[in-house]
């Protein structure tokens, strides 16, 4: 089936051809029963990233696929689609390797960015702390600058690909100024001192490993700080515009899935004598479902086509993470209703997608975060 | 070391396959074309022994132009460049008079080994490896899931029915192989976006000295009749079990020679 998509060039089309074999062969055989053993699928990760599937929003001359926002987020929404773990993994490493990309030396970039995209690296992004969610501006991990190398001690939450990342992305506070003493890192995993707690145990998303990180007197070298010192938390906030854009497609491709999966159980289940996607109550309800999956797309690509014309577009991508998870949810919730007492069993997957929906209303800022960035733009622009 | 791999479009088998009512041909226009499976385990074991070995690998295809699709599939996997041998005068070929018109190609480019799928999804005859052998004058290895490159010889195991045999043979050789020697890679990105600028050879017959005569529907030495559609399904046969269903399911089966 797939989605009929529009795309900017002929390239665009073989590259979401390529991820759909790739979805076909290597992710949806699978995806059932490691997200039920709770299996991190990192091999999956290496075959994506010799395709190339792991730095496309980056620059050619780094190794990365030179690709716009519009095109690379379609791409993690297809692998979404056939498995959360992985889009939303490719979303996150893609997030990780942004402050070097964006904020880093010409030096830093040379010298990093080519292994950060390059396939073989997978990545992590750590603001979140056990008492610093939503309030980033009040972490609380500590980095000391002394002798050419920072030291660093503290303990980061929620962290995705947390114990088996090869490098973090640390945010990490070097003054205390709340806003303006935050200061970015990139510490390779191997680094002394760097220690991933037993993951969490998640209601779904389960093949994606979420941990706590502890640091304990990591040192990282001066040359390591991405960006200015106190640069820390604008860096942050504008990397998660772009995650905000990946989570957004990542729950249009749980939709899609659970659409999918409902309209071919409507068309295949029989009652009263004729299938049930006849009667007009289930028909309205998949009509209902296609339309907020297709509204959902086309929020994402418009803020996604904003950001590729180097317009302001913070508020267009708040308002697509929170329209497309709350969709994605809805239509989920909806995919198990039609699937009846098959939607409530595991031997479907309609009750997956909707276990996968409900994170997507909670990571890179709740709803509730974002309909705070919503309404500043409306009330106090700057 | 010069390697070429021979790589036919097929209908997918994913897909509804027909014939042409007019010429008892294959309809192109009824299904997508895909490469034929096998070859692309070639096309992994060419790119293996080149990354092994060095040299280059050329894809040789012939087909109409649609299959330049097939050509680009191998080409963005990393093969160097490719030869297309499309001409309205080879539609209809059979096996004889394909593996005619493929050996011209591949005197004229030349080789050191030539990879080929052992058959394809859509004829099967298996027959390819053993014609172009004969008509080259080189050795054949046929359904290899090993091959070892060693100097001017080359090393296989050949899968049988009982296990498989090793054989030798000299180079330059036909090599046909079977799934089991590997597992294809993924075109990455880079690749796809590569194989556009790679070079692709036209050629028509009589480019590579190929008469028109021996190919095509009027040069094929066999001839395809007549065909119908597979037919439907038939219902499934229940059987009731009145203390004998051992009985019966024994009897069916042996109906049917399984047992």
């Amino acid at each position: 089936m797939g989605v009929d998509r529009e795309l900017p060039t002929s390239e665009a089309y073989d590259l979401l051809e390529l991820t759909r074999d790739l979805v076909a062969a290597e992710l949806a055989p699978r995806a059932a029963a490691d997200e039920e053993a709770g299996r991190f699928p990192r091999e999956v990760f290496r075959t994506l990233g010799r395709a190339g599937l792991l730095g496309l929003p980056y620059p050619e001359e780094f190794g990365g696929g030179g690709q716009p926002y519009e095109v690379y987020l379609q791409v993690v929404e297809e692998l979404a689609a056939g498995w959360l773990a992985v889009g939303l993994g490719v979303s996150v490493h893609t997030l990780a390797c942004f402050p070097v990309a964006a904020y880093s030396s010409d030096e830093q970039r040379r010298r990093l960015l080519p292994d950060l995209i390059g396939g073989e690296l997978l990545g992590a992004y750590c603001l979140s702390e056990p008492h610093s969610g939503s309030d980033a501006a009040a972490l609380s991990t500590k980095a000391y600058l002394d002798a050419g190398a920072y030291t660093i001690n503290g303990t980061k939450a929620w962290i995705t690909h947390g114990g088996h990342a090869d490098f973090y992305t640390l945010f990490a506070r070097t003054a205390p100024d709340k806003g303006r003493g935050v200061s970015c890192f990139h510490v390779p995993a191997d680094t002394r001192g760097v220690r991933a707690a037993p993951p969490e145990k998640k209601m779904g998303l389960r093949s994606s490993p979420t941990a706590q990180l502890h640091f304990d007197d990591v040192r990282v070298p001066e040359g390591d700080r991405i960006g200015v010192e106190g640069q820390g938390l604008p860096i942050a906030l504008s990397a998660l515009d772009g995650g905000r854009l990946g989570i957004a497609a990542c729950a249009v491709g749980v939709a899609q899935a659970a659409l999918d999966t409902a309209v071919a159980y409507a068309r295949e289940r029989r009652q009263f004598g004729q299938r049930v996607a006849d009667f007009q109550g289930m028909r309205f309800m998949l009509a209902d479902m296609a339309t907020g999956v297709a509204a959902a797309r086309a929020l994402y690509l418009t803020a996604a086509r904003r950001r590729d014309a180097g317009r302001p577009y913070g508020a267009q991508a708040a308002m697509a993470k929170l329209f497309a998870t709350d969709t994605a949810m809805r239509v989920a919730t909806d995919a198990v209703q039609v699937l009846g007492g098959y939607g409530y069993v595991s031997d479907f997957p309609a009750e997956r997608f909707m276990r996968e929906a409900k994170v997507l209303q909670i990571v890179e800022g709740t709803n509730q975060i974002q309909r705070m960035v919503i309404g500043r733009h409306l009330t106090d622009p700057r | 070391m010069n390697i070429v791999v021979c790589v036919k479009q097929v209908p997918d088998t994913a897909t509804e396959r027909k014939l042409r009512s007019d010429d008892k041909t294959l309809d192109r226009e009824a299904a997508d074309g895909v490469i034929n499976e096998l070859d692309e385990y070639a096309v992994e074991e060419a790119l293996t022994i080149k990354e092994a070995h060095g040299g280059e690998v050329t894809v040789l295809t012939m087909g109409p132009e649609k299959a330049s699709e097939s050509i680009r599939k191998a080409l963005a996997m990393g093969a160097d460049k490719a030869v297309h041998l499309s001409d309205e005068a080879l539609h209809g070929s059979d096996a004889l008079s394909t593996s005619y018109a493929l050996a011209q190609v591949l005197k004229k480019i030349g080789f050191d080994i030539v990879l080929l799928g052992s058959e394809s999804t859509d004829a099967r005859t298996g027959m390819l490896a053993a014609m172009l052998s004969e008509r080259l004058g080189v050795p054949q290895v046929t359904l290899a899931n090993k091959v070892e490159i060693d100097g001017s010889s080359l090393k296989a195991q050949r899968l049988t029915d009982y296990g498989f045999d090793r054989v030798e043979a000299s180079l330059p050789a036909v090599v046909s192989v079977v799934e089991k020697i590997n597992e294809p890679r993924y075109p990455s990105f880079k690749g796809i976006m590569a194989a556009k600028k790679k070079p692709v050879e036209k050629l028509a017959v009589a480019d590579a000295e190929i008469d028109a005569a021996k190919v095509g529907l009027a040069g094929a030495s066999t001839e395809v009749v007549d065909f119908a559609d597979a037919p439907p399904r038939e219902k499934g046969q229940i059987v009731k079990d009145e203390g004998d269903g051992g009985v019966k399911v024994a009897e069916f089966l042996a109906s049917k020679k399984f047992i």
